[in-house]
């Protein structure tokens, strides 16, 4: 049974996924005087993916990036609403550790001008994560090995990052990101900027990954949601429509809304 | 029938832009080539080890050299640099990174304005503040005026550059659990530190050649300086006093003393511009 954001979350269950790592309750965003988000309540589930689907502008990203507070860099941005990791208020705990429990990677490869093995040690040297040289190495060729890059970087650690294919730059990122084990990893639109190959790579990555760490993804390709997500929510217009498996949403959902945009003819 | 003619029109316009615009380089590169050539072709000529290891000569002796204005020089620049340049970019990282708000415009309003007064003013400045409660000229003073004559220039062209930094380089940095100032210290100013270093070289550059405001702090000196604390020669000031004389033996020593200076500068970029070519990472 669905449940759209709009209603009060109390009153009808939840689709059942096993232990919520996340949940977010009657979330409102605005930039400035604009509202970006009504309402949203939605639980995320541990080990679990959940992606975020949509037209442009739906609140999606918006919604990602308030899971690790990352809205607080941009001026005039304003949250009402609580999200609770592992049963805590997000928005009372200390930043940086937040965010290093919840890692993210964005929609274009930022990897810092510095070489293939700096970008992926950053994490772990600035939260003081390893005691010795030996500990960062293995930490760094682990991280890279989790993200399937340490084949083809083992060779060139120490070149700069730029020399990466957009794909390698990409999994780079998604390396740097799992180096600090995070519990939740956000991706916004990992693979919008990436080829069809590099996109099954990271969609493998995606798959393999889920043991470990909880993810959410937000992607404008319907295909990738139903290929890699165990469940599905759809945003229209900062609302979250409806949420439920991704089964349901793209063979049976409860909303128009939904059938018409998982099926194409959405306006 | 009209398209040809389209088609002309537009290969002419084509033509007539892109000569302009290579006659209008080659002329701003003739016009350094020539200065170049110029003060190589004058200065070279009677440059010799002397000029590196003796002092001046009195008047009508010949020989003699400008070593006591070379190391005052450098002395003058490295104050110059000490002042001038973690002020200017720890001002300019202010103003990139926390710079909103009224404070700020009125920071960069006075930066601006302090760029445009005259050098002669900052010696007027050190004059005031150092030499007159001193009651005599020194480096110290010297250095002073030049480093806060950097000053406006380091802030700007540091803001520029940290700006530049792209804001996805911030977020990874702080999603990944850095702090505002971790970040800005570990990856921002890392990311812009090419385009800081070569404000500062140009920086250097620019005060390496000033005279005004040296001619009443540090003064001029026909011996060596000992310390920072005794007026001292200085190359742009040798030149300008040698210039001057009437003697053609002073002349040509300021011709190179000019050549000199210039190769100071060039030798302090070449060697800046070596140490960051390595362990570079430019974008593709």
């Amino acid at each position: 049974m669905p449940v759209t954001g709009a209603e009060p979350p109390a009153e009808q269950p939840l689709p059942k996924g096993g232990a919520a790592k996340i949940s977010a309750t009657d979330l409102s965003f605005h930039y400035g005087s604009f509202k970006a988000l009504h309402g949203i309540s939605m639980e995320i589930y541990a080990n679990k993916v959940t992606a975020f689907i949509g037209p442009s502008g739906c609140g999606k990203s918006t919604f990602l990036r308030t899971l690790n507070r990352m809205h607080e860099t941009v001026r005039g941005a304003r949250v009402e609403g609580t999200i609770l990791l592992d049963g805590e208020n997000i928005f009372e705990q200390e930043v940086s550790n937040l965010r290093r429990r919840v890692g993210m990677v964005f929609q274009r490869s930022n990897p810092f001008p510095k070489s293939i093995f700096d970008n992926v040690a950053y994490g772990l040297r600035i939260n003081g994560m390893v005691r010795n040289r030996t500990e960062l190495r293995d930490r760094v060729e682990q991280s890279l090995r989790r993200a399937a890059l340490w084949d083809e970087v083992k060779e060139k650690l120490n070149q700069s990052a730029y020399g990466l294919s957009g794909g390698q730059q990409q999994r780079l990122c998604i390396a740097r990101g799992l180096a600090v084990n995070p519990e939740v990893l956000l991706l916004d639109e990992p693979c919008s900027a990436l080829d069809p190959i590099a996109t099954a790579k990271i969609e493998d990555l995606i798959f393999q990954l889920k043991d470990s760490c909880t993810i959410v993804i937000v992607t404008h390709s319907m295909q990738q949601a139903a290929r890699v997500a165990d469940f599905t929510g759809f945003f229209l217009l900062g609302r979250l429509i409806e949420f439920d498996s991704t089964t349901v949403i793209f063979k049976n959902p409860a909303k128009k809304e939904t059938e018409d945009y998982v099926t194409g003819r959405f306006g | 029938m009209t398209g040809t003619l389209l088609l002309w029109r537009r290969k002419t316009v084509n033509f007539i832009m892109l000569t302009v615009t290579a006659l209008c380089t080659v002329l701003a590169a003739g016009v350094l080539v020539f200065i170049l050539g110029y003060l190589f072709i004058h200065g070279a000529a009677s440059l010799n080890w002397n000029f590196f290891t003796k002092l001046p000569t009195p008047v009508g002796e010949t020989g003699g050299g400008m070593a006591n204005a070379i190391v005052g020089s450098v002395k003058l620049l490295l104050i110059a640099a000490c002042v001038g340049i973690p002020i200017g970019f720890l001002a300019g990282v202010y103003l990139a990174e926390f710079g909103t708000g009224t404070f700020a415009f009125i920071v960069r309003y006075v930066t601006d304005l302090l760029n445009g007064v005259p050098s002669i003013v900052m010696g007027i400045f050190a004059y005031t503040i150092i030499v007159l409660p001193q009651k005599h000229f020194s480096t110290w003073a010297g250095g002073l005026a030049l480093g806060v004559m950097m000053i406006p220039i380091a802030v700007r062209s540091s803001e520029e550059f940290l700006r530049s930094v792209p804001i996805a380089l911030r977020e990874g940095a702080v999603a990944l659990g850095a702090s505002k100032a971790k970040s800005i210290f570990t990856v921002v100013i890392p990311a812009a530190k090419n385009g800081i270093l070569t404000g500062v070289m140009l920086n250097i550059a620019r005060v390496s050649g000033e005279t005004a405001p040296l001619l009443f702090t540090s003064f001029s000196n026909r011996y060596w300086s000992e310390g920072f604390n005794q007026p001292t020669a200085s190359l742009p000031v040798m030149i300008y006093t040698y210039a001057v004389a009437p003697y053609d033996d002073w002349h040509q020593q300021a011709w190179s003393a000019g050549f000199v200076l210039l190769t100071l500068v060039l030798g302090v970029n070449i060697i800046a511009r070596t140490v960051l070519a390595r362990n570079q990472h430019v974008a593709r």
